[in-house]
């Protein structure tokens, strides 16, 4: 059965046609004040084949693959599903056709267990609407087991990986038997380990006959794994190609309608003396040390690239920084000031600015306005505000020289952030921490959900501070993003530094050996 | 035994305390379950003044059980006005708690003129018969229905299907309303499920343990069980010790009396005792975290 699927969509869509597809759209139309989101839009999805949906930020991604699964109505245009028009009025009603979708930012109750979340709306009765949650970890564990690395049905949602909190957003839709499953950026939020872990899950769930549906901003990971391509661009289908026929190049030229490349950034680096210096630090949390004595300086007009596996205290050396902790020992100079028991705000003030990892989380208030948003964190900033008061004026100005320097596509500057797609949400903080003349500038996973040009031109910028003398902290799961962009490298493994080199020395596979302890630890860093 | 003793744990202070406690925990209960599906409520205070009224009218017309009954009654209509409110209208949850609290200081004494006559007072209204529980002296047969209504609700919100989609509409509406689960048909049950706690525990206070209704006689209760709740971080567990400690320290204010502290002083033990443990303890408790949120289906929020 799978191999006979993967025959007939190798074939391509004419052979596809054959049997019903699994999804069908046809003429889809779906708008917002102020914006065509989904113009038009012609797609087949073949059953049993991996399908993936690129386009830039905004291009409408999202949208489609909401009325998909009910959340989003079209305002015109018809869907059918395995042959049948469906109105799809509630994710309810997607479900009970077999359709299950993982969204862009997880739907998890992050105080629910494992098993709770999964088997949540569907769950095992034991008679009289008594909770069955033996039969619900059973049946999770069972699921789990045929299904890459295992998994806690105990564990709360909230205690475990990003990586492996995506492994239950899939399990969700197996468990409820979806046969067509929908994956919004299910790579942005992975390290490259839990992307091919992830990929290998992918094929086996097609091998079983599921038809899947992805969206992915990093076109080598779409090739590898997909059967075939739909572009989108500016809410219209721009062709549906196989993958097998077509290469990086092309589909890049698709999405954004002329050639485009990612490529290392060259700038005159001549680092300066140290900006932060962070020197034996130490945080436990949950009676493990997660920052074990780490030291770490970067200079004026460098970019330090920290690499590492996600979990190694990236995230608590961050926070440590930023001032939403304060470590038990060791010291945090910025420039001359001893920022170590200062708070966010004293931070920020003297230089440091912050693009945090999670946007919905730290970066931005989703409810609040665009413009509003613009100025998070330096609204008390002549001309944001005098005497306590906000200048609305001034704050819309900033917002709209963001919207035009950092090309986000936006309703208005008066539109909520919700109204924002996922990239270009990512976008306006990004230009928001930029604009805010930083003495050193933090930056986590800064590129995470961009499309490749808004990539390029996020790299770009950062290297044009670096040269204005910018200290950047660039911590990112995305080796080639560091090795593309730092002056040094630096991996974190344990809690600790590991290992230093300068980036243009740096390689792949070293770095691989060191991120996974298979060597480093006790010798001197270099460099 | 010292005298201070006798006075702070002595078997008439505990008997006491015991009789504080019912509407206490019951009120909290209904709390855990309006905040647990998202729904803030501190229009719990109205509802038990309106539990107190229709209990004792009711206990008038029919006798105690049905007095009960229709104080429950009493409850789940305003509870459904929050309901309307906050679910359909999605009105801000502490402005329509804030009205149904002001609706219950005027309501009750308009219909106290129209029932009674005059508008402070009803007659003495009968009550259930007591049960002797050793060593407690004579108490509401309502004790032991509430400590049993305590491990339905603890039992409900942690081993039932409805139990489990109710918590996941205050923790996570979008993932729950992703999942198939009806968030508002939830909330609208955490709410009348509120409402008909607090609608008891006002029965309880007019028909068993005062005889009657009089105007006042809530004095706060429903605002000392939003703080039980909180204490007892949302659980009917948690709950339940925290009401024992609201209940002693009310007890208190009627058996302790030291010569070097004010009186007035020991009257407010119960507030006072409220507001110093929520400030020790707020920063360790979790509340759910879509509670107070308005939500809509398909609302990208
Ligand atoms: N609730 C909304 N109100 C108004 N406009 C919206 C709303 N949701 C999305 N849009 C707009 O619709 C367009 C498409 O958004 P969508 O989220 O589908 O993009 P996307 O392709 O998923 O982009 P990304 O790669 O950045 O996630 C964007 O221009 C966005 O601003
Ligand atoms: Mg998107």
């Amino acid at each position: 059965m799978a191999t006979e699927a993967t025959e007939v969509t190798g074939d391509g869509p004419s052979e596809a046609r054959r049997r019903s597809p699994a999804i069908e759209c046809r003429g889809v139309t779906r708008r917002y004040a102020g914006v065509v989101a989904n113009d038009q839009i012609d797609l087949e999805v073949a059953e049993g084949e991996i399908h993936a949906l690129v386009g830039e930020n905004g291009a409408g991604k999202s949208t489609l693959m909401k009325m998909l699964y009910g959340l989003e109505q079209p305002d015109e245009g018809e869907i059918l599903v395995r042959g049948e028009p469906q109105v799809i009025d509630s994710p309810r009603k997607a479900i009970e056709l077999r359709i299950g979708m993982v969204h862009q930012h997880f739907m998890l109750v992050d105080a629910f267990t494992v098993a709770e979340n999964i088997v949540l709306g569907a769950e095992p009765d034991k008679g009289g609407g008594r909770l069955d949650l033996e039969e619900a970890e059973r049946r999770v564990g069972e699921l789990a087991r045929g299904f890459g690395t295992p998994l806690d049905p105990h564990a709360r949602v909230e205690d475990i990986g990003v990586g492996q909190q995506q492994r239950v957003e899939i399990l969700k839709l197996l468990y409820r038997g979806a046969d067509i499953l929908i994956l919004d950026e299910p790579t942005a939020v992975l390290v490259p380990q839990e992307v091919e872990e992830l990929f290998d899950n992918m094929r086996q769930l097609k091998a079983d006959g599921k038809t899947i549906i992805f969206i992915a901003h990093s076109l080598d990971e779409v090739l590898q794994v997909a059967d075939r391509i739909t572009v989108l661009r500016d809410g219209k289908v721009i062709d549906t190609v196989a993958a097998a026929d077509t290469d990086t190049h092309q589909v890049a030229e698709m999405m954004v309608g002329r050639p485009v490349l990612l490529r290392r950034v060259e700038g005159k680096a001549t680092p300066g003396g140290p900006m932060l210096q962070v020197k034996d630090v130490r945080v436990t949390a949950g009676g493990k040390e997660v920052l074990a004595g780490l030291d770490l300086d970067v200079r004026r007009s460098e970019i330090y690239g920290l690499a590492g596996v996600e979990g190694n205290g990236q995230a608590e050396l961050v926070e440590a920084l930023v001032g939403l902790t304060i470590p038990e020992t060791g010291r945090v100079y910025l420039d001359d000031d001893e920022l170590t028991r200062a708070d966010v705000r004293t931070r920020r003030q003297a230089g440091l600015a912050y693009i945090p990892e999670d946007r919905h989380a730290r970066g931005m208030v989703l409810q609040m306005l665009v413009s509003e948003n613009s100025v998070l964190g330096v609204q008390e900033r002549a001309p944001f505000s005098r005497r306590g008061l906000l200048d609305l004026k001034a704050i819309r100005r900033r917002a709209v020289e963001l919207i035009r320097g950092f090309r986000v596509k936006a309703p208005s500057v008066t539109a909520p952030a919700y109204a924002l797609s996922g990239g270009n949400q990512q976008k306006l903080v990004l230009g928001r921490e930029f604009a805010s003349k930083p003495k050193l500038l933090i930056a986590a996973h800064p590129t995470r959900g961009l499309d490749i040009g808004a990539t390029q031109f996020v790299w770009q910028e950062l290297v044009e501070a670096r040269d204005e003398g910018v200290a950047v902290l660039l911590i990112s799961s995305n080796l080639e993003e560091i090795l593309a962009l730092a002056d040094r490298v630096g991996v974190i493994y344990d809690g600790r530094i590991v290992a230093q080199v300068r980036g243009s020395e740096a390689t792949m596979s070293e770095l691989g050996l060191y991120m996974t302890g298979a060597r480093g630890g006790d010798e001197e860093p270099a460099a | 035994m010292p005298e201070i003793l006798v006075q702070l744990f002595g078997l008439a202070t505990i008997a006491s305390a015991i009789r504080a406690f019912v509407p206490l925990y019951l009120a909290t209960l209904g709390g855990v379950f309006n905040e647990r599906s998202g729904i803030v409520n501190i229009g719990i205070d109205g509802m038990m003044i309106f539990g107190t009224w229709f209990g004792a009218w009711g206990a008038l017309q029919w006798g105690p059980v049905a007095g009960l009954l229709t104080a429950v009654a009493a409850g789940v209509a305003v509870a459904a006005i929050h309901g309307m409110a906050t679910i359909t209208f999605r009105v801000d949850h502490i402005v329509s708690g804030v009205a149904i609290n002001i609706l219950a200081i005027g309501m009750p004494r308009f219909l106290s003129i129209v029932a009674y006559g005059q508008g402070t007072q009803s007659p003495q209204v009968p009550s259930l018969p007591k049960i002797d529980l050793p060593g407690l002296g004579e108490q509401s047969i309502m004790v032991p229905v509430t400590v049993l209504l305590g491990f339905g609700a603890w039992f409900v919100l942690t081993r039932t299907i409805f139990g489990l989609r109710l918590r996941s509409a205050g923790e996570n509406p979008r993932a729950a309303e992703s999942l198939g689960v009806r968030v508002r048909g939830q909330r609208w049950a955490g709410v009348l499920i509120s409402g008909g706690f607090a609608g008891l525990a006002g029965g309880y206070l007019s028909i068993e343990l005062v005889g009657l209704y009089r105007e006042g006689m809530n004095q706060g209760r429903g605002f000392i069980a939003l703080a039980a709740l909180i204490l007892g971080n949302w659980s009917p567990i948690g709950a339940a010790f925290a009401c024992l400690l609201f209940a002693w320290t009310e007890a208190l204010t009627v058996f302790l009396r030291v010569d070097w502290i004010n009186n007035a002083f020991i009257q407010s033990l119960p507030y006072i005792v409220t507001l110093v443990v929520l400030a020790l303890f707020f920063r360790r408790v979790r509340p759910p975290k879509a509670v107070g949120q308005a939500y809509e289906a398909g609302s990208p929020v």
